[in-house]
């Protein structure tokens, strides 16, 4: 994949980290606000598309980056089946809430949500993005 | 309610329109209208979460779908081909089972009660011991991250499963010349 004209680079380069922080701020506020892991899962993994769009490496990189993509997602599968299964072990229930509530309102409550979101983050960005590159970059690899 | 009215027309024709046209990359961007109609369609009958998130699946999905087509094909040759006999038939038939479907729908959805009114006896309870159960403040997020989790992970499985299935489709190593 080649890249895309000079502009489009400068202005990926300026507007990617505001995706990115929007991104963690809709996951790190699921519990408190309209959003949660899931959004600002696909938000990071847009924010990793454009950069990729825009940028464009060779075909070694991108199965580099997808078999980082890969790791990353098994990686929050695992953490949220261990948020379960801890629920499980300490108190008896899995899934249940085993965490203190803390205070409605306030960033740290909810129990085990605001854990679970971030979770489900890491696992719904990092699968879009190894989709992405299998079906973006299959020509690359099929001409190899 | 007369523009939830409008909106849902425009996302029929919107989808006739992508079914039928012959650029592709048309057809994408039709698509694309129909999600963005579907999460206006969200916000006005207040469901800001799920706007949210169809906003951001759909214009992921038309970024794949463009970079997508820009790699292979734009014209879609199966349109507007001289349609046989047996291609007539099951579309008359089709049609048939559509309007008798639609007919039956009305007749059911008469008897509906109001939307969201009254509040059916699983969501009642959610909605009183959500705050005071899990400390949430987001009533969304506490139902499909504590009481319902199972059903969360049901669905991280399913995207897990997909993305396994389109990276081993397009896999390099193994596959035959």
């Amino acid at each position: 994949m080649k890249g895309m004209s000079l502009i489009v680079k400068t202005i990926t380069n300026i507007v990617i980290g505001f995706i990115f922080i929007y991104g963690v701020y809709i996951i790190l506020h699921g519990h408190l606000t309209p959003g949660g892991g899931f959004a600002g899962g696909v938000i990071i993994a847009g924010a990793f598309i454009l950069r990729f769009l825009a940028f464009g490496k060779g075909a070694k990189s991108e199965k580099k980056s997808s078999t980082t993509a890969s790791i990353f997602e098994s990686i929050g599968g695992l953490l949220f089946v261990g948020i379960a299964i801890s629920g499980l072990l300490l108190a008896g229930t899995f899934f249940l809430n085993f965490l203190p509530k803390g205070e409605p309102f306030y960033l740290l409550s909810a129990g085990i949500i605001p854990l679970c979101n971030i979770a489900i983050s890491i696992k719904v960005g990092a699968g879009l993005f190894s989709i992405f590159l299998a079906l973006a970059a299959m020509k690359y690899v099929m001409e190899d | 309610m007369i523009e939830l009215y409008l909106f849902l027309a425009f996302i029929l024709v919107a989808a006739i329109i992508a079914t039928e046209i012959k650029d592709l990359l048309a057809a994408v961007i039709s698509l694309g209208a129909v999600g963005f109609a579907v999460a206006i369609v969200f916000i006005l009958v207040q469901a800001p979460d799920l706007a949210i998130v169809q906003i951001v699946v759909e214009v992921l999905t038309v970024v794949i779908f463009v970079a997508v087509i820009l790699r292979t094909t734009h014209v879609d040759e199966t349109i507007r081909k001289k349609l046989s006999g047996t291609q007539i038939f099951s579309i008359v038939l089709y049609a048939f089972f559509a309007i008798l479907f639609l007919i039956v729908m009305f007749r059911s959805l008469q008897e509906m009660p109001d939307f969201g009114n009254p509040i059916m006896r699983v969501a009642s309870e959610y909605i009183k011991l959500g705050l005071p159960k899990t400390g949430g403040a987001n009533l969304v997020a506490d139902v499909i991250l504590d009481f319902r989790a199972l059903d969360t992970l049901g669905e991280a499985t399913v995207l897990f499963t997909s993305a396994i299935g389109v990276v081993a489709l397009m896999r390099k190593s193994g596959r035959k010349k």
